[in-house]
């Protein structure tokens, strides 16, 4: 024994089944790390067949669908697939930025069946994408070209609208004639083309996306600080009240989840409109005159304490969780080694529980990055978060693929923080309960 | 039991009382003194007080009624982070996310103590229990009895008069216990510190303290020294809790001075030393330590009352043989012998007459 006072310190070596090349056999002299990957594998693909119903349904309902819409972000064929001729000669001519006589008899013909398929809408859409107000041109020149298009092409098309010879229309024709595209980031990120290809920034009335991203993570990091500061005292009463009065405190904190979100949300609607139970009460109170009401809804504090309460469980849960397993003798040992409450808090207590607070910033964090429908109520227009933007372009624009875009550059921002995250604390010391 | 301060009373309860519901007392008027550089014991079954009594000594539960005093000042009102006693507590209590020097390192440094010093004493806390090696190292690297020495060091880094230890070693197996009662027995006489220890394991209060209170209901049951404690227990409680115990059951026959005559329920004469008797026909449990029990009659004490006895089994034990006896209708009386050379064979069903010396069989109150 190394120790002879403390036999635990004592290793026992099993030097048998030693060879000489220092490999471990079996008695038969196997490799013993083959015949135990052999033993195991028997249990191994029981355990497989046990998780593939759910492995299949995480497949099918989440990895594809996701993968789908993120394709759509890099793909979208509006334009390619119905004008196949006029594709066709853009791909022939890679250099040449002014139309020939063959490129606009393609857009003639092109147009003219795409006219009579009814396809003329997406092919307008597709390009309305990159320069607003051009939905119309297509449609008006779809219907002129339903009586058939007389050469010359050129002077025809000119005739219709002057604005077919515009050389802007004819380079985002070019762009979209490729079905792949990184427009659409380009876009999310307030960047556009201009004519000869080159990546700028977009006009400054159309900057909207990068602001509320910045607005998005600014909002969803203060509501996690208000979560923690609000939650954390909570978590910690939970976990130290005895357990009758704790499992009614816990009863007070899940009640949200049994409460509808769209009810909680209106009941801060009804608390915080201008002539709503809060002001009502400052007024009563003196605190403001009666034409001072605050304005607390409808902006970016009523996105902030709606969402802030909205959340606040997945801030108290995991630290709960953490908070119960710490055993308080160890603050009282802080107290015994001559530490004041408040250095046995700093020192000891708070440290042990990072685990907790990491796992509930982060979730609420997360949450709040994709929070749609309470900002959506609440918000105003200053309190908008890039979850409604995305939510527009689904349900109002119909532009799926800006939408997606902008849903795989949330995930990218989502993933690059989780990284830091686990760079900074480590996953491994995340404690969800 | 009042505890009379004196000169060398370092740690003294006077009158203490502790309730945590305003229904029920779980300490009941407690008086204990405490010497300078003693090493006192509260022995009991869970629920006792013992551990109540220590975390009002640590500043941890208020006492709702009596005086704490600590070297002759009253500290009721100090709270636990300026009493300045070290505690080592059962499940040792190290900081999982410092080292085992940050550990030590962090009652020097609330004291406000520079780096050198602080290296210094950490160095010479860890050298004292056999751990430099194991500085920076994190507490959940450590064995039970590493971390055990671990939490020894700490309580004791920053010089303390007064450490309390709450079941410190109640986490080890039994091997590595006995070697630790012994470590910190030879600790407590080098460096001259009081210690108040708490624990439930009689075997662990015999063989380390200076003097072992006994409590059970709230009460002190008996405060002596392992050998009375063992030897003369002053009530059945103490008797059934310390070692292995034979209750007679029976009523006094005759009583002079501590001399009695007790009749078992069966009608049996035996003699027994009177310590919590006050009149004859009292009832009383009487109670004989299954060592001293004898059933050869060379080795009988001379006019020692002797009864009949039926062997029931009996069970090898090593060193020594144990036998189980039906005496008076009671089939659960113990009797230990010798394994020497030559033993006489004991079987089941055998009848055999033993007998004690009257010193050894302690008449008192009926349980």
């Amino acid at each position: 024994m190394s120790n002879p006072l403390d036999p635990h310190a004592a290793i026992v070596t099993e030097a048998a089944g030693l060879d000489q090349g220092g490999m471990l056999r079996t008695a038969d002299g196997q490799p013993l790390a083959k015949a135990l990957a052999r033993s195991s594998r028997r249990a191994r693909r029981r355990a497989f067949f046990l998780v593939l119903p759910l492995l299949a349904f995480v497949l099918l309902t989440f990895v594809l669908p996701i993968g789908q819409m993120l394709m759509r972000s890099v793909k979208n064929d509006g334009f390619s697939a119905y004008m196949p001729q006029l594709s066709a000669w853009f791909e022939a001519n890679p250099d040449v930025t002014e139309p020939d006589d063959a490129a606009w008899a393609a857009l003639a013909a092109d147009l003219e069946a795409s006219a009579k398929d009814r396809t003329i809408g997406i092919v307008g859409t597709r390009i309305n994408y990159e320069i607003p107000g051009t939905r119309s041109l297509f449609t008006s020149a779809g219907r002129k070209a339903r009586g058939g298009i007389e050469p010359p092409y050129r002077e025809a098309m000119l005739d219709m609208d002057e604005e077919w010879g515009d050389p802007k229309l004819w380079g985002v024709m070019r762009q979209a004639s490729d079905p792949y595209t990184a427009n659409f980031y380009l876009a999310a990120m307030d960047r556009t083309r201009d004519e000869a290809g080159n990546i700028v920034l977009a006009p400054e009335e159309q900057r909207i996306y990068l602001h509320l991203f910045l607005r998005t993570f600014w909002l969803s990091l203060i509501i996690t600080g208000t979560t923690f500061l609000l939650g954390f005292p909570i978590a910690h009463l939970l976990a130290t009240l005895p357990m009758r009065q704790s499992n009614l405190l816990m009863i007070l904190v899940l009640l949200p989840f049994w409460t509808s979100l769209l009810v909680r949300t209106t009941a801060w609607m009804v608390l915080l409109q201008q002539q709503g139970v809060v002001n009502d009460v400052f007024v009563w109170l003196g605190l403001i005159g009666d034409g001072q009401r605050l304005q607390m809804i409808y902006n970016q504090t009523g996105t902030i304490i709606a969402m802030t309460h909205i959340l606040l469980p997945f801030m108290i849960l995991p630290l709960y969780s953490v908070m119960r397993t710490i055993n308080p003798s160890y603050v009282r040992a802080a107290r015994s080694l001559g530490a004041t409450s408040w250095t046995a808090f700093r020192r000891i207590y708070f440290p042990q529980t990072l685990p907790g607070l990491g796992a509930g910033a982060l979730l609420v964090f997360i949450l709040a990055v994709g929070y749609y429908i309470t900002p959506a109520l609440v918000g105003g227009s200053s309190g908008q978060l890039i979850s409604n933007l995305i939510a527009m372009h689904m349900t109002q624009t119909l532009n799926w693929s800006m939408a997606a875009a902008l849903a795989a550059m949330l995930l990218g921002g989502v993933l690059i923080l989780y990284w830091v995250y686990d760079r900074l604390v480590g996953i491994d010391n995340l404690k969800l309960g | 039991m009042t505890a009379q301060p004196g000169n060398d009373a370092f740690v003294v309860f006077d009158h203490v009382q502790k309730s945590y519901d305003g229904q029920t007392l779980v300490v009941k008027d407690l008086n204990l003194s405490i010497g300078k550089g003693e090493f006192l014991t509260m022995l009991g079954p869970s629920g006792s007080g013992k551990t109540t009594c220590l975390m009002m000594l640590a500043g941890f539960e208020t006492a709702t009624h009596g005086e704490i005093l600590l070297d002759g000042k009253n500290i009721n009102d100090v709270p636990p982070h300026k009493r300045g006693i070290g505690m080592v507590f059962q499940n040792y209590a190290l900081f999982p996310h410092m080292t085992v020097g940050e550990n030590l390192s962090f009652p020097l440094e609330v004291r406000g103590m520079s780096k050198s010093e602080r290296e210094e004493r950490v160095t010479r806390a860890l050298d004292m229990v056999q751990m430099g090696k194991f500085k920076n190292r994190r507490p959940a690297q450590l064995s039970g009895g590493q971390q055990q020495r671990i939490a020894l060091a700490r309580a004791l880094v920053f010089d303390p008069k007064l450490v309390l230890m709450d079941e410190p070693l109640g986490a080890l197996d039994k091997q590595l216990r006995e070697h630790m009662q012994f470590e910190i027995k030879a600790l407590h006489d080098r460096l001259g510190i009081t210690v108040v220890y708490v624990t439930h394991d009689q075997g662990e209060a015999l063989t380390m303290s200076d003097r072992i209170a006994v409590f059970n209901d709230g009460r002190i049951q008996q405060l002596a020294p392992p050998p009375s404690l063992y030897e003369q227990p002053e009530n059945s409680f103490v008797a059934g809790f310390i070692g292995e115990n034979n209750a007679l059951r029976g009523t006094i026959q005759e009583l002079q001075g501590d001399k009695a005559l007790v009749r078992l329920t069966n009608g049996e004469l035996i003699d027994a030393t009177a310590v919590n008797i006050r009149e004859r026909g009292q009832e009383t449990t009487v109670s004989i330590r299954p060592e001293r029990v004898e059933f050869k009659p060379e080795l009988m004490p001379r006019d020692a009352h002797t009864i009949e006895a039926k062997v029931r089994d009996v069970v090898y034990m090593g060193d020594i043989l144990r036998a189980r006896l039906c005496v008076a209708g009671q089939d659960d009386f113990v009797m230990k012998y010798r394994n020497t050379l030559g033993q006489v064979k004991l079987s089941p069903g055998q009848s055999i007459r033993i007998g004690w010396h009257p010193e050894d069989a302690r008449a008192l109150d009926p349980v």
